[in-house]
């Protein structure tokens, strides 16, 4: 192997700064998106506790259809797909606006609310039917026994899923330089082609993506242990 | 705007036979590229699931920094990777189908090895304290008592992550392999079809996920916790 290593490529140049709107482009794809796929995810997991079959229905192709298809496949669907079928107006706005972003925006986020519907689906259904019961019983209203009791259940049982899977939002965003998002892998791919020097660059964009996920993942522990309630198995970590 | 569904029809075994099972000139496949990747993958990611649960420093410490970086790392950075460090490595080229598989089994190990390393702690331990007694070494333990139990129940989690894999392939078409999504690219850019393009491989991945998560959730009832 006779690869001339030269670091220096990473701050001489304009390779910081590519790095560094790089670095902002996906975290605020990933921040548009995760808002997005949260409201998805809210919605649709409520519809599909709702009494109303139709409704049911709806929710459940939402998720059964969107997840099982590769996010590549929905990159391009609203890239290139949906914009020719919007009217000329909203096509005009977009192209001056930034379509590739907005349209990695919906792909991402209409992908990942539907995999936080599930899990928001099975951390609502993991909370035993007769802690609601109860919570009736001795006199709570079924409003206070869900803002009071189930919730904040609800809430710290999905902490540990729910990061996981805004960790799996996080790299996938990465899959938005297909259609030519200037996100932190393309930036990537942009420094190695500019200097030849793909595996200074391609360290540089690893570790920028390995700090993010271990930073985010330890706060969300640190979030995890300080609202654990005391005696119950919410609390998460045994102690070794 | 009009849609015209028939590009689909006049496509199809481009898109089915080349794209999805990789018969064809190109060198491609969906399918051909995910079997493989699966089975070598599994094979890595049993040696490196066990080193994580080894009670030796030297295997477990390393194993544990491998499934840990993986996870860390998105998958098409992990290509990228591959595709750049081979040729500098082997002084050669090799084809997408290599770099693509190389890519996966190295990044879909650090998964499979967590499937593997829960699968075998869901055996009890009075089973190995049984096989111990009854005078088996430590490797007979393992290749004749826990992996059968343990592969049993790692079965509806294999077939799960089979599925994750299978939509990963998609990302083979970055760097060129002509799978399914990539021979829509193809077509596509000839008819300039993308809505009714993309919608249909959507479907065809969908018919093949949603079908296959279909049965890992009645092997789940039907093998039920051991």
């Amino acid at each position: 192997m006779n690869y001339r290593f030269d670091w220096a490529v990473l701050w001489t140049g304009q390779s910081g700064q590519w790095l560094l709107s790089g670095l902002i482009t996906t975290l605020e794809l990933s921040a548009c998106a995760w808002l997005l796929a949260v409201v998805l995810g809210i919605v649709s997991g409520a519809l599909r506790t709702m009494p109303f079959r139709p409704l049911r229905a709806l929710a459940t192709f939402y998720v059964e259809f969107f997840r099982n298809v590769p996010l590549l496949v929905w990159m391009f669907f609203w890239y290139f797909g949906v914009p020719p079928i919007l009217p000329a107006a909203v096509q005009e706005w977009l192209f001056g606006h930034g379509l590739e972003f907005w349209a990695a925006v919906c792909a991402l986020g209409v992908y990942s609310g539907a995999r936080f519907s599930e899990v928001l689906r099975s951390g609502i259904q993991s909370i035993p039917r007769t802690q609601l019961e109860a919570s009736v019983a001795s006199g709570l209203s079924v409003a206070q026994a869900y803002r009071y009791v189930i919730l904040p259940i609800a809430l710290r049982l999905i902490i540990p899923p729910a990061t996981s899977e805004s960790l799996n939002l996080l790299k996938n965003s990465s899959v938005a330089l297909t259609i030519s998002v200037a996100e932190l892998t393309f930036q990537t791919r942009q420094i190695e082609t500019y200097t030849a020097k793909a595996i200074e660059a391609l360290t540089a964009g690893t570790v920028i993506y390995l700090v993010l996920c271990v930073s985010l993942a330890s706060v969300m522990a640190w979030v995890e242990r300080r609202t654990a309630i005391p005696g119950l198995i919410v609390g998460g970590r045994r102690r070794a | 705007m009009t849609f015209d569904f028939s590009v689909i029809w006049r496509n199809l075994d481009f898109l089915l036979l080349q794209g999805f099972l990789g018969f064809g000139n190109f060198v491609g496949g969906t399918l051909r590229l995910a079997i493989p990747s699966i089975v070598l993958g599994f094979i890595l990611g049993i040696f490196i699931g066990l080193g994580r649960l080894s009670s030796r420093v030297w295997l477990r410490v390393p194993a544990t920094l491998y499934v840990e970086f993986f996870r860390g790392v998105p998958l098409v950075m992990v290509i990228f990777w591959i595709w750049f460090i081979i040729p500098i490595l082997l002084k050669t080229k090799i084809p997408e189908f290599g770099v693509a598989l190389t890519a996966f089994v190295i990044f879909e190990a650090a998964y499979l090895a967590e499937i593997v390393r829960a699968g075998v702690q869901s055996v009890p331990r009075g089973q190995v304290e049984a096989a111990t007694a009854v005078g088996l070494s430590s490797a007979q333990t393992m290749r004749y008592v826990v992996l059968p139990q343990a592969l049993k129940n790692m079965i509806p989690s294999l077939v799960t992550q089979f599925i994750v894999l299978f939509k990963d392939t998609s990302l083979a078409s970055i760097i060129g392999f002509m799978d399914l999504t990539k021979a829509a690219q193809v077509v596509n850019n000839r008819e300039i079809r993308p809505f009714e393009l993309y919608l249909f491989i959507a479907v065809v991945y969908w018919m093949c996920t949603y079908s296959m998560s279909r049965y890992a959730r009645s092997l789940e009832k039907r093998l039920g916790p051991a």
